[in-house]
């Protein structure tokens, strides 16, 4: 394999290697998902296929060792190699295709949307809760009581129930969750819960309870400033 | 021995070569159109029918189709002359006729392209009519006095496009080149009133002011004024020059790829660099154009907002970031190897910048694409604790998003000033000065892009919107404003060590300028269908709710087949009409054969580095 060759395949190896083994390793890390790789893969070689085929000396000196390979004479030992790629590429495409297309008892992959649009009605709603460090307290008080088994006491989404619940509950202290949205959003999401999801949110995969059954408006609102407060997030506004 | 024409290719001569008169007479069929619109609306409680479907392909996809590929087209028609009267500016100032022959062939294509946009706006209102009456007859109860000031605008365009097109040599010295090129401002004023009007048409719907009370005037002005309106002209008129450009840059390409003499080469080589300048140009202030859209969007009706950017539609802002990236690529790539290619011997001088900056474009590239919800598997979603990663999901909100995108415009605009000072030597005595002080710019603008890209997650999302991303945008036009004259001051007086030769470049950049038509054209189809369907199951949001059979958003999937589709045909149309424009020249090359300008198909323009000297010489 040629020299030009060598370097771009050691460089594509050692990024699937640094995603796969050292990114899951980081602290507060997780393990990616194959898309997400094969995303980064994909980023890696069309780095690779730019900067090599810049120039004509760049580009001739890169595909010069594939095109020996499939094409040059006297190739030697490599002869073998070459008969074995054309009966194992075909088989590989042939492997992916039945990979892909043939019934399996795997779960399908997820692609549910997290943050489904809410209901019209709820969409203008303000907050007519008084911010008052009382109502904020107090609000906090609720949220102890219904939240925290599952959205945790630190409002990081480790409570002691949430482990039995997949997906987990949402990490308030995430700065990409609730900060993210504004209070009349969490208002509909508390008040309907999971099965008040709308069709567009499907599958449905929410615990989260309908709380308009057990709890009262003003309390609603009361955990929403709870909630903020505790997670040291703000609600989306426009002014 | 040349045959007589057939009378379809006669036919297709005439509509080529009187692209105005079709268009004048589309415009004749709109205004007598008009009243039956206008009738519709009286009609009122008497037309039952609320729709009527399309056998077959289905009324609402048959609107989509011809809808898109109007769209299109007229961002096209609307986009090319804006540049086009530029260009000729630049030759009319500078004396330099290459301008001025590039500026016609730009005309051309768009003459050209005028009546087929006018013949799709006819089909497709004759189909809205047929398909949706009870929504036209609200429609045109509202707008109808906008109507009657489209029907004028676009009279006054097809002629203001006849004498702009058919007066171009008759008009080409004195005082008669300044008719022509007020006529060329006149063209674009027009045009881009045609484009606004139908907008508020198009936002109304998404996002309606009705009110109850008053005149036919006053009804139909606040319908126009609606809270989308103007994010959506400048988000359009930007995107239009884009689009424009990147169609200029790939119909150069083609042409550059089929060209059988040098002189050919020379020219569509430059050409080609040309139409992917001004993409860029437009490309790089268009997600600047976009975030306030969406910003417009989001606080008119959270729930619209919410849709888009984090409900079902929210997919197609990972497509659209990944079409950009190509795009963004293709534009960066065609920059660096103009400079491998044009300037011989700069390869290993510009190699380590280049490579630079590839990495940092694919470095934003993966923060841009990383959605915040991602594809997993229910095994890979167990092992992340849900569909979002605990150190990666960062990246999928808007604070890592703008940050990335302003770098990558960064890039872009380097990669372009790269270029420009390729080959050159600075001469000036202050021009260790000038580059410490642009280097020192460009560093600390980077640096406080990421820093408050990243504060951004720690502040509320108001101050993020209002100020920091603000900021980002800011920095980055002042990095343009300060590095742009200090290096036309730098180059004025820069020796020139290498002299750029034109027609050099290899196949592959005709591809990547074809590459990046191609790119363009899928996002308008994309945002398109975004835009539209955010709406949801309305036909005026929360106004008119569409009770139709096709009250129902397409699997995203299938809808991706129907952009693709739009774009292929589009492409068609586009390849038909180039042929159709350039039929005239290949005559002219059989009958006389290879005629030479003589304008200096060689001759390089100044914001391509090109040198004095060898102007002179051409």
């Amino acid at each position: 394999m040629g020299g030009s060759l060598a370097k771009p395949v050691l460089l594509i190896l050692a990024m699937y290697a640094f995603l796969k083994f050292v990114v899951p390793n980081l602290p507060g890390s997780a393990p990616l998902p194959s898309s997400l790789i094969f995303l980064y893969l994909m980023l890696t070689t069309t780095g690779i296929v730019v900067f090599k085929t810049l120039s004509r000396e760049s580009k001739d000196a890169f595909f010069a060792p594939i095109l020996n390979f499939l094409t040059g004479e006297n190739i030697g030992a490599m002869s073998a190699a070459r008969y074995g790629f054309l009966i194992l590429f075909p088989l590989l495409v042939g492997w992916q295709t039945y990979g892909s297309t043939a019934t399996s008892d795997a779960p399908p992959a997820e692609n549910r949307t997290i943050h489904p649009a809410p209901p019209g009605e709820y969409t203008g709603l303000s907050n007519p809760v008084s911010k008052t460090p009382e109502n904020i307290m107090q609000g906090k008080g609720f949220y102890a009581a219904f939240c925290s088994p599952c959205h945790g006491g630190k409002f990081d989404g480790k409570g002691p129930a949430a482990r039995g619940f997949n997906p987990p509950p949402a990490n308030f202290s995430d700065p990409t969750t609730i900060a993210m949205l504004q209070e009349s959003y969490l208002f509909w999401r508390i008040k309907k819960g999971g099965v008040g999801l709308p069709i567009e949110g499907m599958p449905w995969k929410s615990a989260m309870p309908r709380w308009e059954v057990e709890l009262p408006d003003e309390w609603i609102w009361k955990i929403i400033m709870g909630e903020y407060d505790g997670a040291h997030q703000s609600p989306r506004t426009w002014e | 021995m040349m045959q007589r024409p057939g009378i379809i290719e006669r036919l297709i001569r005439f509509i080529t070569e009187s692209p105005a008169a079709v268009a004048a007479f589309v415009a004749t069929l709109g205004v007598l159109a008009a009243p039956v619109v206008g009738l519709a609306a009286d009609s009122g409680g008497a037309s039952a029918v609320a729709y009527r479907d399309v056998p077959g392909i289905g009324s609402r996809n048959l609107v989509w189709i011809v809808a898109q590929l109007h769209l299109l087209l007229a961002g096209f028609v609307l986009g090319v002359p804006i540049f086009a009267w530029l260009c000729e500016i630049v030759g009319w100032k500078s004396g330099e006729k290459r301008y001025d022959k590039l500026a016609k062939e730009f005309t051309k294509l768009l003459s050209s392209a005028y009546s087929t946009t006018a013949l799709f706006g006819g089909i497709l209102l004759f189909i809205l009519i047929g398909a949706y009456p009870k929504l036209m007859a609200y429609l045109s109860d509202i707008f109808f006095p906008s109507f009657m000031v489209y029907c004028a605008l676009f009279l006054l365009e097809t002629a203001t496009l006849y004498m702009y097109w058919y007066g171009w040599d008759a008009m080409s010295e004195g005082r008669s080149k300044v008719f022509h090129l007020v006529l060329g401002f006149l063209l674009n004023v027009f045009a881009f009133f045609i484009m606004i009007i139908p907008n508020s048409w198009a936002t109304f719907q998404a996002s309606p002011v009705v009110i109850a009370e008053g005149s036919d005037m006053a009804r139909a002005w606040a319908a126009t004024w609606n809270p989308t309106w103007w994010p959506v002209n400048i988000h359009r008129l930007i995107a239009n020059v884009v689009l424009g450009g990147y169609i200029c840059g790939a119909y150069a390409g083609i042409r550059y790829l089929s060209a059988r003499t040098p002189e050919e080469r020379e020219h569509y080589d430059w050409m080609g660099y040309v139409g992917n300048f001004i993409g860029v140009f437009g490309l790089l202030p268009l997600p600047f154009a976009g975030y306030w859209l969406m910003r417009e969007i989001y606080q008119y009706n959270q729930q619209m907002g919410i849709t888009l950017m984090g409900g079902f539609l929210s997919w197609l802002f990972i497509l659209q970031a990944m079409l950009i990236g190509v795009l963004f690529i293709g534009s960066n790539y065609y920059f660096w190897m103009g400079i491998t290619h044009r300037i011989p011997g700069s390869e290993l001088r510009y190699r380590k910048p280049i490579l630079a900056m590839l990495i940092i474009l694919l470095l934003c590239l993966g923060v841009w694409m990383t959605p915040h919800s991602l594809v997993a598997s229910l095994e890979e979603a167990r092992k992340m604790g849900g569909t979002h990663h605990p150190l990666l999901g960062v990246f999928g909100v808007m604070s890592a998003k703008m940050t990335v995108s302003n770098l990558m415009i960064l890039v872009t605009f380097m990669s372009f000033i790269m270029y420009w000072r390729a080959g050159k030597e600075d001469t000036a005595t202050w021009a260790k000065l000038a580059n410490a002080v642009m280097g020192a710019v460009l560093i600390i603008a980077g640096i406080v892009v990421v820093v408050l890209g990243v504060w951004g997650y720690f502040v509320p999302a108001i101050v993020r919107i209002n100020y920091f991303s603000t900021s980002q945008v800011l920095l980055v036009i002042f990095v343009m404003v300060t590095i742009t004259p200090l290096t036309a001051l730098l180059l004025k007086s820069a020796k020139t060590t290498t002299e750029m030769v034109w027609g050099k470049m290899p196949p592959r950049a005709g591809y990547s300028l074809v590459l990046n038509a191609i790119m363009v054209i899928l996002l308008m189809t994309l945002m398109g269908y975004a835009r539209s369907s955010s709406r949801v199951h309305w036909h005026v949001y929360g106004v008119m709710r569409d009770s139709s059979q096709y009250a129902f958003s397409p699997a995203l999937g299938y809808a991706a087949a129907l952009m693709a589709a739009n774009t292929f045909m589009f492409c068609l149309i586009v390849a038909f009409i180039f042929w159709v424009a350039t039929m005239g020249d290949k005559a002219k090359h059989t009958h006389g054969g290879n005629e030479k300008s003589g304008e200096g198909h060689g001759a390089l323009p100044a914001m391509a580095g090109g040198s004095q000297t060898l102007d002179k010489q051409i």
